[in-house]
């Protein structure tokens, strides 16, 4: 895994995610030119809405709630509310798709499958 | 700190301890191993009151497990004492333990190296057994230091990764690095391996492709599926847990996310086997995984207990853990825990950043891992950090999912 820096301030860790990580702290309004990277979210401009640190990561793309996040070309959570682009991706608007208590999902579905899966087992209740 | 070594052979060899069973130690230690938390004070004393290289493995285990918390409990206290690294062992209990320490000696000597047990009440109390313990150990000594090294290979190496206090940088720059220099191992002829099953999760999907056989996947899973269900069993919101807070400070948000960066250590070699937390590890075995918690104080010493003689340890947000029976190697991928803490870290891996390869940082750590087991001492070794503890299975855990192993 070696990933794709973007300005050497921000590294994207494979073509299909769908957020960066910033490689230093990054401050509000700082602005990344994706073109020519072959990036699946596109070649437009994203500019950052709020400080990110070093770290973090921020969104490449609108990000709709209940939407999967794509970090190393896999899924790494879903989205809580709706994340614009340039906004900072956390624990305050993305949450796992994994290990909630009550849950049922089998470790042997991918994390697609098991997102899709967990919303509805975690509501069985515990045990 | 990290430049390459042209003294250092890049075939693969290293000068080691070769004991009775062929198994080859990187260092000669007397572990003086306390059955219960009853016995670990006098273990701790009567190592620090030796010379050098005497090294307590001071735990917490009361004195009367339940059965399947004692079984592990066991199969770690002997295999500290069999580990390659370990010349010679002193078993210590107050004697009314429910572990039998003479049982841990015999599977101990089976190995061919000196061991001794030492019973407090026996020996009348806690002076009496300093002095008793402290006789053992110089016998034990006297026998450690007739030990020379002499030639050995890398594919005699079972050098266990691990991570612990990760950040984003983790796995991005330092588990790749680590997993790079577990390919070179692997290819070697040698052991790597991977634990903290807790840590597959959201990942488990990319082990299972690389499992060599059927077994190994089913095996691999069902480890995983059942880390996962002690989260609901336990009624533990993996959310608040996992990632740890301090993962969280440094940018992971969802286990998944910490899962992904961490897997990375084991590289891209074949998964070959899921061995059970502290069960012996294989030599020659390729990549495997051992099924431990995500402790990684406890995940580290079942790995040593399995036989590990070399460990490498990344971390993003500087944790300076070791152990008292491996050399532990600290690799992080966080430029400033480098400049923060660069007394504490072996390597630094931010330089893949800075875009340097994965590949070139792999090489420096495999080159690295040999050095280490040739006898170079890490920051670990040298600020005495030696840390140790061992899983314990909750009650709860072992009446609803059973003996894990």
């Amino acid at each position: 895994m070696k990933g794709i820096a973007i300005d050497d301030a921000a590294i994207v860790m494979a073509e299909a995610d769908t957020v960066a990580t910033a490689l230093a702290d990054l401050e509000a309004g700082r602005e990344f030119d994706l073109s020519g990277y072959g990036f699946a979210v596109g070649e437009h401009a994203v500019t950052l809405t709020e400080p990110i640190e070093f770290g973090h990561k921020f969104a490449l793309e609108p990000i709709a709630e209940g939407e999967l996040i794509r970090k190393y070309d896999e899924v790494v959570g879903e989205a809580t509310r709706d994340i614009a682009t340039g906004e900072w991706v956390h624990t305050h608007n993305v949450e796992s798709t994994r290990a909630r208590p009550g849950d049922e999902s089998d470790g042997a579905d991918n994390g697609e499958s098991a997102g899709a899966d967990a919303p509805a087992a975690a509501t069985e209740g515990d045990r | 700190m990290t430049e390459p070594d042209e003294q250092i052979d890049l075939e693969g060899t290293f000068r080691g301890y070769r004991r009775a069973d062929g198994r080859v130690g990187v260092r000669n230690v007397v572990a003086v191993v306390p059955v219960s938390v009853t016995a670990s004070a006098v273990a701790e004393r009567l190592a620090d009151d030796a010379v050098e290289w005497v090294r307590a493995t001071t735990h917490q285990m009361p004195l009367d497990p339940p059965e399947g918390a004692r079984d592990q409990i066991e199969t770690v206290l002997e295999g500290i004492g069999a580990n390659p690294n370990v010349a010679g062992a002193l078993y210590v209990s107050l004697g009314t333990e429910g572990i039998d320490a003479d049982a841990l000696a015999d599977g101990v000597a089976e190995t061919g190296k000196p061991v001794e047990t030492l019973t407090i009440r026996e020996e009348g109390g806690t002076a009496a057994a300093l002095d008793a313990g402290a006789d053992a150990v110089e016998r034990l000594t006297d026998e450690a230091r007739e030990a020379r090294r002499e030639d050995a290979d890398a594919s005699e190496l079972v050098v266990a990764m691990e991570c612990g206090g990760s950040d984003a940088t983790s796995g991005i720059a330092a588990n790749p690095a680590v997993g790079n220099a577990c390919d070179r191992l692997v290819e070697a002829g040698g052991t790597g391996v991977i634990s903290e099953t807790p840590e597959f999760i959201g990942a488990e999907h990319i082990l299972a492709d690389r499992c060599a056989t059927e077994e190994v996947r089913e095996r691999l899973l069902d480890a995983v599926d059942r880390r996962e269900r002690m989260a609901g069993l336990m009624g533990v919101d993996f959310r608040g847990a996992q990632p740890s807070p301090g993962n969280q400070k440094g940018g992971l948000t969802t286990i998944e996310e910490k899962s992904l960066g961490a897997i990375a250590k084991g590289g891209t070699t074949p998964l070959r086997g899921v061995i059970s937390y502290g069960h012996r590890l294989p030599l020659g075995g390729g990549f495997v995984v051992m099924d431990s918690p995500g402790y990684d104080v406890e995940s580290v010493s079942g790995k040593v207990a399995g036989g590990a003689q070399v460990v490498v340890f990344t971390t993003g947000r500087g944790s300076t853990t070791g152990n008292p029976i491996a050399p532990v190697i600290k690799v992080t991928g966080n430029p400033n825990t480098y400049q923060r803490m660069t007394d504490n870290m072996d390597v630094d891996a931010s330089r893949v950043l800075s875009g340097e390869s994965v590949d070139a940082v792999g090489a420096d750590l495999y080159r690295r891992i040999l050095s280490v087991a040739d006898g170079e001492l890490t920051a670990a070794e040298r600020h005495r950090m030696e840390e140790f503890a061992i899983n314990d299975i909750p009650p709860k855990e072992l009446a609803a999912l059973g003996d894990p192993t």
